[in-house]
């Protein structure tokens, strides 16, 4: 029982974690047709930002500017990097943010250091909020969960109820058409990458402490929002949503069975002590991202929601 | 053709350069993670060396020699390690430095021996300061490694003896990495468990994916759901950092019994709310009470690397019975430094230690470190840091553990 209350809220949170990072890599993708290598540098940006402001002021100073921070810089690359290289076509955006992911690992190496660095969670938050089981609860993971909800719900809104939504959402399908409507398209394609940015560096924010922040968290992280914006479907906000959903609860509940694969696979003749019949569910746990995508590839190509063929 | 012709110049120069400096300078090549998630680990290894290489260049070098230190980055995974082994073997380096991960060391060994035998005259040596699957000076005992940190088994030893003298605990919970190294760990806690407290249950044995887990808030619940007292962890790196404060985090109460507690980050981690609770095995730690020199030699290398605290003391042993074994062999060739290494004692700021004859085992004084907020002298620009009492010192001698190593040697 404590087993599945505890695998499904650290689930639903860790979830909601990799959604918030996976939108804004959606929205780029599906919008600009750039798979953006760089974007969990962004979500490590994000938390680096927030670390900086939070030990020169406060948590919740971080929480509002480091994302519009993250997502200056976005919109920046976007202006003065993408759209240059824009021209060249995809291979040369697709290595561009290759070339920009390492860029901001080796810039964040240079100005933070090498090591975790000491961004910790606000005073306000750090308290129990209950106990269940014999374990404490944190508050700042309850939190978490608000945060990103707030922010699902926000982003729902400006999609699919605002004048800026409907306009997004025509220049994903028809750029043309959009500009010829007489929008600047170019400048929505700069707004969304921001947005995205941003997104991924409010990640950062609420990840970077409820994780650790170093510099290795944006190569830790990478390839699996590539895996729900992938198993999702490319363009689908609400494919990323469910992609990021199961991705966290299997992982989370996969840690949590105490079993092996005799326990599971005894009645075949499997004994415990065989090769195979050893191996642990826990154990199993980091490999169902890229599980998933390869049997979504193979079963689904275009992911649970998508509308488009990779 | 410009382009060949500059290329063939720069590599004559590059070849000359370096076969000038063979001449002069012994070089050790350190092959081990310099990024991602044990990247902190390995460059904070690397300084060490490097400091250690000064030190001991200033005091004349090894052998009359400047010692050099090749820093090579393996990314904790063997296969990358042979490579970046016959990278070092080519650049005519002759021997090695590696510690951070048994997995990697176990490939070195397998390569430095069939190199050895190929290679006469040519020999290598492999000097291991942190790998500690015991298996290398037990069955897989090789004339070629050397080991200057107490193995799996030796610190498992002084780890379980703590526990035998505390009644209260009752369940044990064994958690470790999924590699050589923690399935050693995990072995001997049960093995000395069962022989020291056999009243204790077990209520968890598990191995978790090296460097993979992102949040360990599952593991630790359900070590707490398990009842357990005491958690007994053989962790390094991140995954000791990120376990740790997810212990913290959820308000596990119990002691923590590491290897690697000290590990670079696990400290800010912890914070103030660790203290007391987590313990660590090691072969020193900044607040003991040690040499007006040995305190300028941890004082000089906190100044020269700010970022780092002093931690691998095994690194400065090493170097310092290398100069030795140099010495008292009268040449700097792996082989007669190998042979002069053997059975060689060597007076150090902690006590004596002893490069065991038969196994390549170092037998060195440990100290079981409690994190504190007493200190003298904290971690990672913390007011916490790592201390032992009197008791907590275990003699040189104390460590030593049979062997079943059949030692091969060459004529």
């Amino acid at each position: 029982m404590e087993t599945i209350v505890f695998s499904l809220l650290n689930g639903v949170i860790y979830g909601l974690l990799l959604f918030m990072l996976s939108s804004g890599l959606t929205l780029i993708f599906s919008m600009m047709g750039v798979l953006n290598f760089a974007h969990a540098s962004f979500y490590m940006l994000g938390a680096y930002f927030a670390y900086t402001i939070s030990d020169a002021s406060s948590f919740w100073l971080a929480l509002v500017f480091a994302p519009i921070l993250v997502g200056l810089v976005g919109a920046a690359v976007e202006r003065w990097g993408l759209r240059t290289v824009h021209v060249n076509g995809h291979v040369a955006e697709l290595l561009f943010t290759f070339g920009l992911a390492y860029l901001i690992d080796e810039v964040v190496k240079i100005i933070w250091g090498r090591n975790a660095v000491d961004y910790q969670i606000p005073e306000l938050l750090d308290f129990p909020l209950f106990e269940l089981f014999g374990a404490q609860y944190p508050a700042y993971r309850i939190f978490t969960l608000f945060v990103a909800l707030a922010m699902l719900v926000a982003l729902w809104f400006i999609l699919n109820r605002t004048r800026a939504g409907l306009i997004i959402q025509a220049a994903l399908s028809h750029p043309h058409m959009v500009g010829h409507l007489g929008h600047n398209v170019p400048r929505i394609f700069m707004t969304v990458f921001g947005v995205g940015c941003a997104l991924a560096g409010l990640a950062g924010v609420i990840g970077g402490n409820y994780l650790v922040t170093d510099p290795a968290m944006a190569v830790q992280m990478g390839p699996i929002v590539f895996v729900v914006v992938v198993v999702g479907g490319l363009g689908s906000l609400m494919g990323a949503f469910l992609a990021a959903m199961l991705l966290g609860l299997l992982q989370t509940f996969a840690v949590a069975i105490d079993a092996n694969f005799a326990d599971m696979f005894g009645w075949l003749g499997l004994s415990p002590t065989s090769e195979v019949g050893r191996i642990s569910i826990a154990s199993l746990a980091p490999m169902i991202p890229f599980l998933m995508l390869v049997l979504i590839l193979m079963v689904r190509p275009r992911g649970l929601l998508g509308d488009r063929e990779l | 053709m410009k382009l060949v012709k500059s290329a063939a110049l720069a590599a004559a120069i590059a070849f000359v350069s370096t076969a000038g400096a063979s001449a002069e300078s012994l070089k050790i090549a350190f092959i081990d993670p310099l990024s991602g998630p044990f990247g902190p680990s390995g460059q904070a290894g690397l300084n060490e060396w490097n400091y250690a290489a000064a030190q001991i260049n200033a005091k004349g070098g090894v052998g009359g020699q400047e010692v050099e230190i090749i820093g090579l980055d393996n990314k904790v995974n063997p296969k990358e390690s042979l490579v970046q082994l016959q990278k070092a073997i080519d650049q005519g380096v002759r021997f090695i430095a590696q510690g951070n991960g048994s997995s990697v060391a176990s490939a070195l060994i397998d390569a430095i021996e069939k190199h050895n035998k190929r290679n006469p005259g040519q020999e290598v040596l492999f000097i291991n300061y942190a790998a500690v699957d015991p298996a290398f000076t037990n069955e897989r005992c090789n004339f070629w490694h050397f080991r200057f940190d107490a193995d799996a088994d030796m610190k498992m030893e002084a780890v379980t003896d703590w526990v035998k003298g505390q009644d209260s605990i009752k369940k044990v919970y064994i958690i470790g990495q999924d590699y050589s190294f923690g399935k050693a760990v995990a072995a001997a806690a049960v093995k000395n468990l069962g022989e020291k407290r056999p009243d204790i249950e077990i209520v968890g044995n598990e191995l978790h994916p090296l460097g993979k887990v992102k949040d360990f808030t599952p593991y630790i619940q359900k070590i707490i759901s398990s009842g357990a007292d005491a958690i007994i962890t053989g962790n390094w790196g991140a995954d000791m950092v990120l376990m740790i404060k997810a212990a913290i985090d959820s308000g596990y109460k119990g002691p923590i019994l590491t290897y690697y507690g000290g590990s670079k980050g696990a400290a800010t981690a912890m914070g103030a709310a660790a203290v007391g609770q987590v313990k660590a095995i090691v072969e020193h730690n900044t607040n003991l009470q040690l040499s007006d020199a040995q305190t300028a030699y941890v004082d000089g290398y906190e100044a020269a690397y700010p970022e780092d605290n002093y931690y691998y003391h095994r690194i400065h042993n090493a170097m310092n019975m290398l100069a030795m074994a140099a010495d008292k062999a009268g040449s700097t060739e792996p082989k007669a430094i190998a042979f002069a290494l053997e059975g060689m004692t060597y007076e150090g700021p902690t006590g004596t230690l002893t490069m065991r004859e038969d196994n390549h085992q170092i037998l060195q004084p440990l100290f079981m470190s409690t994190f504190s907020d007493n200190v003298t002298r904290g971690v990672e620009k913390l007011p916490l840091g790592w201390v032992s009492g009197d008791a907590d010192r275990i003699e040189a001698d104390a460590t030593r553990t049979e062997t079943t190593c059949k030692m091969e040697r060459p004529s």
